[in-house]
């Protein structure tokens, strides 16, 4: 035993696994540096706006182990924000619009969380929809919000008031940094003295109660940062689409994200990109083939397929396999 | 004399919905003892324990802590003060390695458990104390090892020193032998006795013989009220303890360890 060093085996291994996972960043990193090359950025930046939402919502599923279902009210108030702010005040840059529409979010998600986080499983997912409900009802009534057609033509802007947005390449290195930023956070949050804590949590709630911890509290936070960074993801793709809709508010929405976060690998940093990326290319694949009325259907029978036979998702089955060859 | 009953109930009583769990009990318990809650099943030992903690609001009565009132606190706070508990089923945080588990435990202290922007490699000079831990209960060699895949009375033994990372003055344990082998017992019945030093020890318990050997004050509660009190031979002596106890799981416990 290594103790004398106070590196234990599994903390070397750890070391190691850390230097992949980075070397792993890395690489993806310069892939989706080049990706716009390849493939249209505006699908790109489609996939990152959903692919940091589905991150930020996996963030309290995988690891507080708290199912929101009512996720949407966060990308659909940091949309509407952003949007409203931007065509209001012309003056505004897309940054400034984005930090704004994501504060909205996080108030929100302040006060969902305090009605909601000492309710357990089903109970605490149905508070959050019926709040999710209301906030949809909330921007269908509203004046400003446009109502049904939702809120067209937000001015993309200058980034700092220096830098156009109006081509999609720098609009899609914008979206990149900042999704980097989101997802920064998240394997922050993971990998942190508190990410200890909310991880015990999802363990056993009871035993880290007698440990001392106030477990409301670390829930309360942890769900913060989720409806703050999904608040982020609405701000972004507002800017990139110039719109803002009631799609982002329906349940829906709040039903997708789960499903791309299963699909992915729940409790997996990369499982809800990959479930994101995947979902958002079936649904644009499909709108343009014969088969673009069933949309629902086909993603309906990949979901079940997915609970039935591979329940940690692509990215956790996949890490299973690695673990199991190459320990 | 100032402190003499670290823990003390006074008319604790708990109603379900007109059905009362625990009875009017007052219970003392002493600076250092090893204590011991028994009694038939559905006598309300473990509806006290909950009490005790927190996990429950009490009907009517109080709690007292060193001679203060902790009724109205909360259970984390209740942990903080200094009483920890373990619980029936083994809690432990399965997929977490031996190590991390007692860590969770140590990192409490620090007061850095909501910084969510730090890196865990602030919590890795724990480890070496979190290991020795470890070693102090017999799990040194399990440091690495997920949770989920120790067997059962080493799972126990870890519930164990996590709780000793929190260097409590009161351990309450929660029937810490059930279902185990004779052999796991024993280790159990040493580590108690082992980790009990300078601490006070509440415990319920379905094993007599484990009680006879390692507490000096035993309660028995039947139907939620205190039936007796005092030590091993004056209980068992009790005739009404020897009437409650009648037909029940525990007697035959007796007669077998007799």
């Amino acid at each position: 035993m290594a103790t004398t060093q106070h590196l234990t085996p599994a903390m070397q291994r750890q070391r190691s696994a850390r230097l992949r996972r980075n070397m792993l960043y890395l690489v993806l990193l310069a892939l989706a540096l080049l990706a716009p090359l390849a493939i249209y950025p505006v699908f790109l930046m489609k996939v990152l706006c959903f692919a940091l939402f589905a991150c930020a919502f996996n963030l309290l599923l995988g690891y507080a182990g708290l199912l929101s279902f009512g996720h949407a009210a966060f990308l659909a108030t940091g949309g509407y924000f952003t949007g409203i702010m931007l065509s209001s005040y012309p003056g505004l840059t897309p940054e400034a619009g984005i930090l704004i529409g994501t504060l909205a979010a996080v108030v929100l998600g302040t006060f969902f969380g305090v009605l909601s986080i000492r309710r357990q499983g089903i109970y605490f997912a149905m508070v959050t929809l019926a709040l999710a409900q209301m906030v949809y009802f909330f921007f269908i009534q509203a004046p400003f919000t446009g109502g049904e057609d939702g809120l067209h033509g937000v001015p993309r802007g200058e980034l700092f008031g220096m830098i156009s947005l109006s081509d999609n390449l720098p609009m899609y290195y914008f979206v990149l940094t900042i999704f980097v930023i989101g997802f920064a956070i998240i394997q922050r949050t993971v990998h942190s003295p508190f990410g200890q804590v909310l991880k015990a949590i999802r363990e056993n709630e009871p035993r880290a109660v007698s440990l001392g911890y106030n477990v409301d509290a670390y829930k309360l936070v942890a769900f913060v940062i989720s409806a703050g960074l999904a608040g982020l993801a609405g701000s972004t793709k507002t800017v990139v689409f110039q719109l803002a809709s009631l799609t982002d508010a329906h349940w829906h929405m709040s039903g997708e994200v789960i499903l791309m976060t299963l699909l992915g690998g729940v409790g997996t940093l990369f499982g809800p990109v990959v479930g994101a990326g995947l979902v958002v290319s079936l649904q644009t694949q499909l709108a343009q083939s014969p088969l673009g009325n069933w949309v629902s259907v086909i993603l309906g029978a990949i979901f079940v397929i997915c609970v039935l036979s591979f329940r940690s998702g692509i990215v956790g089955e996949i890490g299973k396999l690695v673990r199991k060859n190459f320990k | 004399m100032t402190q003499e009953f670290i823990l003390e109930t006074r008319g604790l009583t708990k109603e379900f919905r007109g059905f009362t769990a625990v009875d009017d009990v007052n219970l003392r318990v002493r600076e250092g003892h090893i204590h011991a809650l028994i009694g038939p099943n559905g006598a309300g030992k473990t509806t006290v324990f909950n009490l005790l903690t927190k996990f429950l609001p009490p009907t009517r009565g109080e709690i007292l802590y060193r001679g203060k009132p902790i009724t109205n606190m909360r259970a984390n706070e209740i942990a903080r003060l200094g009483l920890v508990r373990s619980f029936q089923i083994s809690a432990v945080f399965a997929h977490m390695t031996a190590m991390e588990n007692v860590r969770v435990a140590l990192q409490r202290r620090l007061g850095t458990s909501f910084h969510f922007w730090k890196s865990e490699k602030s919590l890795e000079h724990l480890n070496e104390r979190a290991i020795a831990l470890l070693d102090e209960v017999g799990l040194k060699e399990y440091a690495d090892v997920l949770t989920v895949e120790m067997p059962y009375g080493r799972k126990r033994a870890l519930e164990v020193a996590t709780t000793l990372a929190l260097d409590p003055t009161v351990m309450l344990l929660d029937e810490p032998t059930q279902g185990m082998g004779a052999e796991d017992v024993d280790r159990i019945v040493e580590l108690i006795r082992r980790v009990s030093a300078g601490r006070t020890v509440l415990m319920v318990e379905h094993n007599l013989s484990v009680v006879s050997r390692l507490c000096d004050r035993i309660t028995v509660l039947a139907r939620g009220s205190v039936l007796a009190e005092g030590d091993y031979e004056a209980v068992s002596r009790d005739p009404q303890v020897r009437e409650a106890y009648m037909g029940s799981d525990a007697a035959a416990e007796e007669e077998a360890s007799a």
